[in-house]
């Protein structure tokens, strides 16, 4: 049985001091049962997540004890991708007629602080200095960069993109567009990474409501169809956030392998795809991401940035809605921002943001601590 | 001696010429660091503490520009803090070892780079003397 989604809600990303996560979950929820022209009491199930927010099945006391089943998830970075993919199989199984999948977040300011001993490392790893993820991030891009000819230039060319595409998108945490002299002014974080390449923690939820393709049209004129999920782990050998050592032979990605899933489960390929929503956690990333999802060649990312082809009016638009950069990094709901917007944008809904050319078919990819990447792949 | 490493088994100490330990897993012979009893590669257990040597080659590298918060032990303050090299250095034995740099100066370091093992006194300990880690230096090529 297909699977489509029928209703999409989303409650700002950024700040907002006056709501907990849980209410902005809850306001997220509510625009999706609007979206979709369905009532709470009719959801049969639910599955949603949050780091920091709170448990998501607390969401019944916002939106009223139906007694509907919920599942809380919590994947790391790939919490969301992995409700969406719980709900999924729960619609495709055909045990359900419908579902909600949510995802809140409510981080406090500044960088994570992971303790040792939550990911199986000894104290010392800590105390010494190591303990950040903003290393990894500089040193996996700095390897990355020597290894297929990328420059600083093309870092750059991602985060303008990124915070011009925000201060187009009226729900977007950071909406004022930055030049490249902006960019490369900014304070040296993790070399080669600068405050401007990396996103910030935040607040922010989306819901989703999805159903059997078949009835999709009784709730919406619109439906997008979910073609595949995939959610994949770290291979031994794969180079990862937190890790000591290691081995000099080294293993595809989880992206790779969650994305070499998703277009067998969907039966096409990169070349299919309109438009994506690659895992953007600072601007390396999604260099890197551009070729493991394979839509460029290893290198190929110089040329394809410098003639501005992921850019909205490009031949491949990448991060239409500025992205983890411009939108933050709400752990709970930021994997299904990137589905809201591609759903966004095959709707036509896009407004100022919107892709030309009619797009079809759409990609999302987050990837993140400890090495899990979920993949989907879209359609209308 | 009140200097003490902030963990056993990371490398010899106390040694004229130091060396880090690792572990070499007797089922498949993946080297790791540090030594872990099971094996990461092939879940097999019975792995022995071998030396992993005292150089290796720089594979990639960055700055930690900012004071880290806890569980980062210093005595530094925001005002004081003097950044550190922090880099993964490939060494003979087979794996790659992430690791404190000496260096901090971007100019002064290259991926492919030779490199040395140093034990640094990072910070100070409560005995009133310091803590020891393993760290990497540039290796001087005469
Ligand atoms: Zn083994």
């Amino acid at each position: 049985m297909d699977v489509a989604i029928v209703g999409i809600g989303l409650h700002p990303f950024g700040r907002t001091p006056s709501m907990s996560g849980l209410q902005q979950g809850a306001a997220a929820t509510r625009a999706a049962l609007a979206d979709a022209g369905v009532d709470w009491s009719d959801i049969e199930c639910g599955y949603g997540g949050s780091q920091d927010g709170g448990n998501a099945d607390a969401i019944v006391n916002e939106m009223g004890l139906s007694g509907l089943q919920f599942t809380h998830i919590f994947n790391g970075c790939a919490t969301g991708g992995s409700s969406l993919h719980a709900a999924y199989t729960a619609v495709k199984s055909g045990e359900y007629r419908n579902a909600l999948v949510l995802g809140f977040d409510k981080h406090a300011p500044g960088a994570f602080n992971a303790s040792p001993a939550d990911w199986g490392i000894d104290d010392w790893y800590g105390e010494i200095g190591l303990m950040l993820t903003t290393q990894y991030f500089g040193m996996k891009i700095q390897r990355y960069m020597h290894d297929h000819n990328i420059s600083e230039k093309a870092l750059v060319a991602v985060a303008e993109k990124a915070f011009h595409n925000g201060s187009i998108n009226p729900t977007a945490w950071r909406r004022q567009a930055l030049s490249s002299e902006d960019i490369m002014a900014s304070t040296m974080i993790s070399h080669p990474l600068r405050k401007y390449m990396f996103c910030s923690p935040a607040e922010g939820a989306v819901a989703l409501i999805l159903c059997s393709a078949a009835e999709a049209k009784r709730y919406t004129t619109q439906p997008i169809f979910l073609n595949a999920t995939a959610v994949r782990t770290r291979h031994y050998g794969s180079f990862e956030v937190f890790s000591p050592s290691q081995p000099i032979k080294q293993a595809d990605s989880p992206t790779v392998i969650a994305s070499q899933a998703a277009y067998q489960q969907a039966g096409i390929g990169p070349a299919d795809i309109d438009i994506a929503q690659l895992q953007d956690t600072e601007s390396g990333a999604e260099i890197i991401h551009m070729a493991e999802n394979g839509f460029c060649e290893h290198g190929e990312q110089e040329q394809w940035l410098r003639d501005g082809h992921t850019q909205i009016g490009g031949k491949f638009p990448v991060n239409t809605d500025g992205g983890c950069l411009a939108n933050g990094e709400p752990v709970g709901a930021s994997g299904l921002r990137q589905v809201h917007e591609i759903c966004v944008q095959l709707r036509q809904q896009g407004g100022a943001r919107q892709v030309p050319g009619n797009p079809k078919t759409g990609y999302t990819h987050v990837y993140g601590a400890p090495g899990i990447s979920g993949v989907t792949i879209l359609s209308r | 001696m009140s200097d003490k490493p902030i963990h056993a088994n990371l490398f010899t100490w106390p040694a004229d010429n130091p060396s880090l330990l690792g572990g070499l897993c007797g089922h498949c012979g993946e080297v790791s660091f540090p030594a872990q009893s099971s094996c990461r590669h092939c879940s097999g257990t019975g792995s022995s503490v071998i030396e992993l040597g005292d150089r290796g080659t720089l594979w990639t590298w960055t700055v930690q520009n900012f004071l880290p918060k806890p569980p980062y032990v210093t005595d530094q303050t925001t005002a004081t803090f003097e950044p550190y090299g922090v880099g993964y250095v490939e060494m003979p034995a087979g794996v790659r070892i992430e690791s404190r740099l000496l260096t901090s100066d971007p100019e002064k370091l290259h991926i492919g780079m030779p490199m040395r093992l140093v034990i640094e006194r990072f910070s100070r300990n409560d005995q009133g003397g310091h803590n020891l880690s393993f760290a990497f230096d540039c290796l001087e090529v005469s």
